[in-house]
C-alpha cells in the first residue's frame, strides 16, 4: 500500500518532466542540430568553421565579462559587509533598496544612463558649469562595463550578504579575542567564510554579462560588438539561423567550461581554509 | 570608520539610482530634452496615459505574467511534491540537472532554442509564424518553472511525512490528506515562488525577444523598439508610475510584516 501511494506521489511529477522533455531538452537539440546544418538540413560544418572569424568577439566578451565581475565583487563586498553589520529593521530596508531598482525595466535604465554619459549629457553640462571641459564617456569600453555593472551589481550584493548575515558570530568575535586586528579577522575569517556567496555572484554576474546584447548596443554605439550582439543579429536581422546557432551552442559551451574551472578553484580554496 | 562606511554606502546607492533618478526628473520636463531640464510639467504622464498601443502592452505584460506564474505554480509545486518522492539515483539527479539548465544557460541561448523549437513547429504545421501569446506563455512558464520547485522542494523536506499518513490513518483519502495537511503546510514555499515567477514573467525581455511575434507585444519589448530611435519623455513617465506603485507596494508590505511580527511578538509575552 505504501509503496504504491508513494509512486502515485511520483506520478505527479510526470506533466513536468513531459514538458521540461519539451521544452527545455528539445530547444537544446535543436540549438546542435541548427549548428551542423545548413539552410536545407544537411549535414555541414561550415557554421562551426565560420566561428573563428567571430575569434575577437569572443575574447572581447569574455573580458569584459571579467572586469565587470571584479568589479562587481569589489564594490559588493564591502556593501554587504556594512549591510551585514546593521540592525535587522536597517539590513530589511537596506536589501529592498538593493532590489528595488531591478523591479524597473533594465532597458529604461540603461537608456538612462545614455542622458547621463552623453556628450552634451547630465555629467558634461555639470562639468561644464565649472569650466572642465567636456569628457567623452559613451560609446567606450569603460561605458559598456559601467552598464553591466550598474546592470548586474545587485546579484552580486545579494547573494554575498546573505551569506554573511547568517556568519556565526562567535567565530569572529574568537579571532578578535585570540588578537585578530580588524583587517587579520576580516582576511582570515570574513573573507574565507563567506566564499559561497562569493562564487554565487560571480556566476549570477559573469553568465549574463557576457552573453548581454542591449547594454553594448547602447552604450557602446555599436563599436564594441559583444558575442550576444552577433547572435541576436543572426536571429533577428540576417535571418542566418544556422550560423547563429552554432554561435550560441559555442557561448554555451564556454560558460559551463568557464564556471567549471571556477568550482574547481574554488574547491582547492575551501581545501586550503580547511 | 563609520563614516567612511557612510559615505562607500551612500556612493554606492547613489550609483544604483541615478538612472531612475535622471529618469524621474526628465518625466516632468517641458521639453522633450534629456539633458538639459526645462521646466515642470505633467505633459507626458498626459500623452502616456492616452497611447493606446503602450496601454496595450502593459495589459498584454500583466495577463502574461498572470497566467504564466500561475500554470508554473501549479505544474512547478506538483512537479516538487513528485520530486521529493524520488529515490536517489539517476532519476533525481537528472531531473534535478534538467531543472537547473534554464537557470545556468544564458538567457540569450534559452530565447534563442525556444525560438528554433518554434520555427520548427511552425513548419511542422505549416504556418507563417506560430509566434504569439501561446509561445510567450510556454516560453514563460519554463522559465519560471525552476524557481518555483526550489522554492517549494525544501518547504517539503521540512514537512513531517507521518503528517500525511496520520490524517490517512484517521479516515482521509489520500487526496484529501494532500489538500488539507501537505499544501497548507508548504504554502509559504508555494507563494515564494508564485512571486518570482510574476516579477521575472513581468520583467523579462531577453527571452521574450525571441519567442514573441509581432501580433502580442509586452512592454519591455515595446520598450526595446521604442529605445531603437529616441525615446520621448512619455516613457520615462511610464516607468516613474511602475516604479512608484511598486515602491509603495513594498513598503506597504514591510509595514503589514513589521505589524504581524509585533502580534507575535505580544502574544508570546
Amino acid at each position: 500500500m505504501n509503496s504504491r501511494s508513494s509512486l502515485r506521489t511520483r506520478l505527479v511529477s510526470s506533466p513536468y518532466v513531459v514538458w521540461s522533455i519539451l521544452f527545455i531538452v528539445a530547444p537544446l537539440i535543436f540549438v546542435v542540430y541548427y549548428s551542423f546544418t545548413n539552410s536545407s538540413g544537411n549535414f555541414t560544418l561550415d557554421n562551426i568553421s565560420a566561428l573563428s572569424k567571430y575569434t575577437p568577439t569572443f575574447l572581447r566578451s569574455i573580458w569584459f565579462g571579467i572586469v565587470a565581475t571584479l568589479i562587481c565583487l569589489v564594490i559588493a563586498f564591502p556593501l554587504a559587509y556594512i549591510i551585514s553589520q546593521k540592525t535587522e529593521k536597517v539590513q530589511r530596508t537596506m536589501v529592498m533598496l538593493v532590489m528595488l531598482p531591478m523591479w524597473m525595466s533594465f532597458l529604461i535604465r540603461t537608456y538612462s544612463w545614455m542622458a547621463i554619459l552623453q556628450d552634451t549629457g547630465i555629467i558634461n553640462s555639470l562639468l561644464g558649469k565649472i569650466g572642465i571641459g567636456p569628457i567623452h564617456m559613451i560609446n567606450t569600453s569603460g561605458s559598456v562595463i559601467l552598464g553591466m555593472v550598474y546592470n548586474f551589481l545587485p546579484y552580486m550584493i545579494m547573494p554575498i550578504y546573505s551569506v554573511m548575515a547568517k556568519l556565526d558570530h562567535s567565530m569572529v568575535e574568537a579571532a578578535q579575542d585570540l588578537g585578530g586586528n580588524r583587517l587579520t579577522v576580516i582576511r582570515r575569517c570574513i573573507i574565507p567564510m563567506s566564499m559561497p556567496g562569493v562564487v554565487s555572484g560571480i556566476t549570477m554576474v559573469f553568465v549574463p554579462s557576457v552573453s548581454t546584447f542591449y547594454i553594448s548596443q547602447k552604450l557602446g554605439g555599436g563599436s564594441f560588438d559583444l558575442i550576444g550582439d552577433v547572435i541576436e543579429r543572426q536571429f533577428q536581422q540576417s535571418y542566418n539561423y544556422n550560423l547563429g546557432a552554432s554561435l550560441s551552442l559555442v557561448l554555451m559551451v564556454l560558460i559551463l567550461l568557464c564556471m567549471a574551472v571556477m568550482n574547481r578553484f574554488t574547491g582547492d580554496e575551501e581545501g586550503m581554509v580547511i | 570608520m563609520k563614516s567612511i562606511s557612510k559615505i562607500y554606502t551612500f556612493l554606492v546607492f547613489l550609483f544604483l539610482y541615478a538612472p531612475i533618478l535622471v529618469l524621474l526628473l526628465f518625466s516632468f520636463n517641458t521639453t522633450s530634452s534629456t539633458s538639459v531640464f526645462s521646466g515642470f510639467s505633467l505633459q507626458w504622464y498626459k500623452s502616456i496615459l492616452e497611447d493606446k498601443a503602450t496601454l496595450r502592452a502593459l495589459y498584454n505584460t500583466l495577463i502574461l505574467a498572470v497566467s504564466s506564474s500561475a500554470v508554473s505554480t501549479v505544474l512547478g509545486t506538483a512537479a516538487a511534491v513528485g520530486i521529493d518522492k524520488y529515490k536517489k539515483g539517476i532519476a533525481r539527479s537528472s531531473v534535478m540537472a534538467v531543472t537547473n539548465i534554464p537557470m545556468m544557460n544564458p538567457e540569450i541561448v534559452t530565447g534563442v532554442s525556444m525560438m528554433l523549437l518554434f520555427v520548427f513547429i511552425g513548419k511542422l504545421v505549416n504556418a507563417e509564424s506560430v509566434l504569439g501569446f501561446g509561445t510567450l506563455l510556454i516560453a514563460h512558464v519554463t522559465f519560471n518553472l525552476p524557481y518555483v520547485i526550489l522554492s517549494v522542494l525544501p518547504k517539503l523536506r521540512q514537512t513531517d511525512a507521518n503528517l500525511a499518513e496520520a490524517a490517512q490513518d484517521l479516515g482521509c483519502r489520500p487526496a484529501s490528506a494532500f489538500f488539507k495537511v501537505v499544501i497548507p503546510s508548504i504554502m509559504p514555499g508555494i507563494i515564494t515562488g508564485m512571486i518570482m515567477a510574476f516579477t521575472l514573467s513581468l520583467d523579462d525581455f531577453i527571452i521574450s525577444y525571441f519567442s514573441s511575434g509581432p501580433g502580442f507585444q509586452t512592454l519591455p519589448i515595446a520598450i526595446f523598439s521604442m529605445t531603437k530611435k529616441r525615446v520621448k519623455p512619455d516613457m520615462y513617465a511610464l516607468s516613474a508610475i511602475i516604479f512608484v506603485s511598486i515602491l509603495i507596494l513594498l513598503i506597504l508590505y514591510n509595514i503589514a510584516q513589521q505589524k504581524s511580527e509585533e502580534k507575535v511578538k505580544t502574544k508570546k509575552e
